[in-house]
């Protein structure tokens, strides 16, 4: 019988032969990601051997990450303290994959991961974010769990009681116009199958668009998938994969690929033709609240933000600064732009993108989640509006429940930034 | 039987359960502080007490949709509220299991607040109108966690086993 991806990998994981959806399994896992909130995962884990006589130990050192993003440089002397238990835990433990706040290996989890090579396909990847969906992009079965079940997987190298989800084929042909990308295509989708409709389920990407598609993008549509309720999020890995994990991840050795069989079971088809796909827009305060930009144009916007998991990478900055190189950040806006970790912020800065963003009037902050989740900076005022390349516009999310944010591509957020309103890219910025 | 003491629409996501500002703080004893804390007044009530442990919360369809931060579970166990929603979003609903929050799952439901609602393992009957409700069982997968008395226990009961095997 044909299997899907996270049949597949679920399926071995758990040492079976084979799995389908609606079966329990065990599976092992192969990383486990945390961030600030594996403080909450240790406590949790010490209390998981509390009244025993067992020494908590951590399953294995080799198989735990845990990347300081969430709060960095710490805001508070509560995270502060939160993120010093963490040291010393991880010298305790000896956990290797440990990514405190520095300028050179620091950064968003979910841009760690993947270019430090530990993610590999058909790996079983844990981590206590819901944005954990990222991974999926290298082909990988990933998903967000609470801290208590990371504390259980710390304690047990599985996790317990998985339900096999069931997979929805996205099925993507066309070629993008010029300043439409992987954003405007999850984004679209989101719209189209509602907050809820993967909800429980897998996202498995395919067609022509995708298999062209560089994993930078790949990441963007996987770590959005949970935007649509989604378990996870996964393009069946192929050479692209091979090529990022060698080229950009510095892997060596063996990298087997897992794909799905022919004559696989999905609960659905959906056929997306991108080619004449308007730049996208989610309007306040749901996620699949999309429209086209022509129908939310010249919006007023007070704060323009890019980075993220979602949208801090590379080749988002290199659109961003084409856009802006010679221009001004609109005197009545603000823009906050924060790559997802060192290695690109120092790669930004060789190519010339830092000194575009800075001449035009943006301020450039260091890596991390910044003003995604409205922690610790970036927050808006009563009544003011963002425009922003990260992944939810709930209501409160950038810090203040009396304001309202829209999500965009990086090329929207940055000609908007221009005209201080949401601006079409396509349209009179050069 | 128990009164609905809040009413929400679809989904409701975890910032609106447990605002991000508030994260840092992680210990189930110290965050139910912060339950809706976007919601003055609701927040104010449950801070005062006056609402008793087993009221009811009802909202829609995706309830608890977002971050996988588990503080939106344990805010709301700490006031023992008990959800009905049309359906939940997967990691909060996990996360509940985990925690031994009870969440019902009841499509269609109808209840306004100050209703009185009786819930069974299959049925939910709001008292105040007579109207009735189908529930979701839970799947058995999760049933064996919350009859542990939730995630900690079963894990510790693995672990226990794990140890005396070898």
């Amino acid at each position: 019988m044909g299997r899907t991806v996270a049949e597949k990998i679920l399926a071995r994981a758990s040492g079976l032969a084979e799995a389908g959806a609606g079966d329990v399994v065990e599976p092992k896992v192969d990383l486990a990601m945390s961030h600030e909130n594996g403080a909450l995962v240790l406590n949790q884990f010490l209390e998981v051997y509390k009244g025993t006589t067992v020494t908590p130990r951590i399953w294995d050192r080799s198989k735990v990450a845990i990347i300081f993003d969430h709060r960095v440089p710490a805001e508070s002397p509560k995270t502060a303290t939160n993120q010093k238990k963490i040291r010393e835990f991880v010298v305790a433990q000896r956990i290797a994959k440990f990514h405190d706040i520095r300028g050179d290996v620091g950064g968003i989890c979910h841009q760690i991961l993947p270019e430090s090579g530990y993610v590999r396909p058909g790996y079983v990847v844990v981590g206590t974010d819901s944005h954990t969906t990222s991974h999926g992009a290298l082909g990988a079965f990933a998903f967000g769990i609470g801290a208590t079940e990371m504390a259980s997987v710390w304690a047990l190298g599985t996790v317990l009681n998985v339900e096999v989800p069931r997979t929805i084929k996205v099925n993507v042909r066309g070629k993008f116009r010029k300043f439409v990308g992987p954003k405007d295509l999850i984004l679209h989708l989101i719209g189209r199958i509602t907050a809820q409709g993967a909800n429980f389920k897998v996202l498995e990407f395919h067609g022509p668009t995708i298999q062209t598609m560089a994993t930078s993008g790949r990441l963007v549509i996987c770590n959005m998938s949970v935007e649509a309720g989604a378990t996870a999020g996964i393009v069946p890995s192929d050479q692209e994969t091979i090529r990022y994990l060698r080229e950009e991840a510095g892997v060596k050795g063996k990298i087997a690929l897992v794909t799905p069989d022919p004559d696989a079971t999905y609960d659905q088809t959906i056929e997306i033709d991108v080619s004449a796909l308007e730049p996208q827009i989610a309007c306040p305060h749901t996620v699949d609240n999309v429209k086209a930009i022509s129908s939310v144009k010249g919006t007023r916007i007070n704060q323009v933000v890019i980075g993220s998991c979602t949208n801090g990478r590379l080749d988002d900055l290199e659109v961003a600064a084409g856009i802006l190189r010679g221009k001004k950040v609109g005197k009545n806006t603000r823009m906050l732009i924060f790559p997802a970790s060192g290695r690109i912020y120092a790669q930004a800065l060789a190519r010339g993108y830092i000194g575009t963003f800075m001449k035009a009037g943006a301020v450039v902050m260091n890596p991390g989640c910044g003003p995604c989740l409205g922690i610790h900076e970036g927050a808006l005022g009563n009544g003011e509006v963002a425009l922003s390349t990260t992944n939810r516009n709930f209501k409160g999310r950038m810090g203040n429940p009396n304001s309202e944010v829209y999500l965009c591509s990086p090329a929207v957020a940055a000609a908007s930034a221009i005209k201080g309103v949401i601006a079409d890219p396509r349209k009179g910025v050069r | 039987m128990a009164r609905v003491v809040l009413k929400l629409g679809d989904d409701i996501s975890t910032d609106v359960i447990y605002p991000g500002r508030y994260m840092a703080t992680v210990l189930p004893t110290e965050t139910p502080e912060f339950a809706f804390a976007d919601n003055a007044e609701f927040n104010a009530r449950l801070k005062s007490n006056e609402i008793p442990a087993g009221s009811i919360v009802v909202a829609g369809k995706n309830f608890g949709c977002g971050s996988s931060r588990e503080q939106a579970v344990s805010t709301l166990k700490g006031h023992e509220l008990v959800i009905v929603a049309e359906s939940f979003a997967r990691i909060f609903f996990q996360n509940s299991i985990n925690l031994g929050l009870r969440t019902v799952i009841c499509p269609g439901v109808e209840a306004s607040e100050g209703d009185e609602l009786e819930i069974s393992s299959d049925e939910l009957t709001n008292t105040t109108t007579g109207a009735k409700f189908r529930v979701e069982p839970l799947p058995k997968a999760r049933r064996a966690i919350i009859d542990a008395g939730g995630l900690i226990s079963y894990t510790r009961q693995r672990v226990i086993e794990r140890t005396t095997r070898s």
